[in-house]
């Protein structure tokens, strides 16, 4: 085994995973509200009131856990001429065929991508929620405003479910991944791989 | 008998068919006559009386409204307006607000848990509180504004048109109670019936456009109003002239879910399929020893 590399500290694993877990949960719950088929999922949350009562203080949790993880990265989420270079091949990094590619810093343009979606996305299911937040918020504002903002709300939601299924996707295909937010490490092999750029910061290489 | 599972028309949050071995209903309506109504609120008293509701007393606000709105506890209010459809000649309009009974019942449409809204055979949309989660979504499907959440328990509340005593052969509360006949009940053929006798009076009285107000957007309600100005429904306390469920309600509520849930189980299947396909993203071993 190649040497190790830090990715990330403690603060910064556990800080991601309560946003995870925060999505995770607000995710099931907003489900069981979003179409009959999911409605079974309000029994994980201790049945419909229980749900609707929760989902809220959930992702109100997940909302102040990730502005605190979008400060820690914000820095390292710039596009560079480099993350275009990439994009422009994204057909060959699906397809495994990483030869030449271009020198990334920490992230890739693809990460880039989700956290932009989310630096937007999440603001705005936490203002739209707020509108439709019963028995709190929701009688203070107009019914056109809650009709509007339940639509947001559950079209910010479903581009949000998408991105983190791309994104839990590509942290199981790309090898070596996970252990980065589990330990806080990654293989310097791994690291020369996939961020050279921040490799060589990281190691003087 | 009362109202049973057998005579559910129609279910919240329900993608499969409810019972229909019974076969059709008749069709039932109250008509109110605006022309008719003296604004003695005889039909709030009923009301309360008979669904054991009591509103908290309220303050006086220099108008006839009392109370001002309808609550998990009043689920009718009577509503005046004074207004001159003609220069000079002073009109009270009274109109009893409270649910339309929608044959399309946008509230149902927009409910998220399984039969906590259900419309009878005979067209009677109840809540069943029971299975009430208070998350407010029928308030943004109504287009009457007429749900109301309580503060106390979080379920919503409405007019029931006395689904208990309909079902046992009973006028509505409010019916029963009205002393100059403005409030009737019966089946909705009757109603439209009786309705077009009142409109062909008040025509003859000088009310050119009287008429019935029975708006075809949700499909024909199940309390309908006789209207001296049914040109002009908004005169009465801001009537909406052709209600419909909201496109929004019905962009959140239609195929858009069906399909986002398509497109995220597709999310999942493409990452599987992915996988099996092109492997996982390995780095090579060469890499690993060089540097
Ligand atoms: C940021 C703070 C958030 C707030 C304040 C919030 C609030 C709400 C509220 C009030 C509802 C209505 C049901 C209820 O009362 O429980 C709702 C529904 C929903 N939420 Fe959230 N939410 C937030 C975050 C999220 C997140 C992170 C997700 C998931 C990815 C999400 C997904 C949903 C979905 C899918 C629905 C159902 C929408 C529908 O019925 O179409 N929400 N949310
Ligand atoms: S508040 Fe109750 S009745 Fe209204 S939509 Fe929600 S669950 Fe249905
Ligand atoms: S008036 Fe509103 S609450 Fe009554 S049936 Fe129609 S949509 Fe439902």
């Amino acid at each position: 085994m190649s040497k190790m590399i830090q990715r990330y500290t403690a603060k910064e694993r556990n800080n991601h995973w309560v946003v995870s877990i925060a999505f995770v949960l607000a995710g099931l719950s907003g489900l069981a509200l979003f179409h009959p088929a999911f409605f079974f999922l309000t029994n994980l949350f201790g049945g419909g009131p229980w749900t609707r009562i929760l989902h809220p203080f959930i992702g109100a949790v997940m909302f102040l856990s990730f502005i605190a993880m979008a400060a820690r990265f914000w820095r390292f989420n710039h596009f560079t001429a480099a993350d275009r270079q990439w994009m422009k091949r994204i057909g060959d990094v699906i397809r495994n065929r990483d030869q030449g590619l271009p020198e990334l810093g920490k992230y890739n343009a693809g990460q880039k991508y989700l956290f932009w979606i989310m630096v937007v996305s999440i603001p705005v299911l936490l203002l739209s929620g707020m509108v439709i937040w019963q028995p709190w918020f929701a009688p203070y504002f107009p019914i056109w405003l809650l009709r509007v903002a339940v639509v947001i709300h559950a079209l910010a939601a479903w581009i949000m479910i998408l991105g983190i299924v791309v994104h839990v996707y590509a942290a199981i295909w790309v090898r070596g991944t996970v252990r980065a937010m589990t330990r806080g490490t990654v293989s310097e092999a791994w690291a020369k791989h996939h961020h050279r750029a921040w490799y060589r910061e990281m190691t003087g290489k | 008998m009362a109202l049973q599972s057998l005579d559910i028309k129609a279910r919240s949050a329900t993608t499969t068919p409810s019972p229909v071995a019974r076969g059709e209903a008749i069709k039932v309506a109250k008509l109110i006559d605006i022309s008719k109504c003296i604004g003695c609120k005889a039909c709030q008293a009923a009301c309360m009386e008979w669904n054991d509701l009591r509103d908290a007393v309220g303050t006086n606000v220099g108008i006839y409204d009392n109370p001002r709105d309808l609550s998990d506890q009043s689920w009718t209010v009577m509503r005046f307006s004074e207004v001159e459809v003609e220069q000079g000649r002073l009109e009270w309009l009274i109109r009893k607000d409270g649910c339309m009974h929608c044959d399309d019942p946008g509230c149902l449409k927009a409910c998220p848990s399984p039969g906590a809204i259900v419309q009878y055979a005979n067209g009677i949309v109840d809540f069943h509180e029971e299975h009430c989660i208070g998350c407010g979504y029928c308030i943004t499907g109504c287009p009457f504004d007429i749900p109301r959440i309580s503060k106390k328990d979080n379920k919503a509340y409405k007019c029931t048109l006395c689904s208990d005593r309909v079902g046992v052969g009973l006028e509505p509360a409010c019916v029963k109670t009205c002393p100059t006949g403005a409030i009737v009940f019966g089946s909705k053929a009757d109603m439209i019936h009786h309705a077009e006798g009142r409109i062909t009076d008040l025509k003859e009285r000088g009310y050119q456009n009287a008429g019935l107000y029975d708006p075809q957007g949700v499909g024909g309600t199940h309390v309908m109003y006789v209207l001296q100005h049914a040109d002009k429904p908004e005169l009465y306390a801001n009537l909406p002239k052709d209600p419909h469920i909201s496109p929004l309600v019905s962009l959140w509520k239609g195929v858009t879910k069906p399909l986002m849930s398509l497109g995220i189980g597709l999310a999942v299947f493409a990452g599987f399929f992915h996988f099996v396909t092109a492997g996982p993203k390995e780095v090579e071993e060469e890499e690993e020893k060089t540097d």
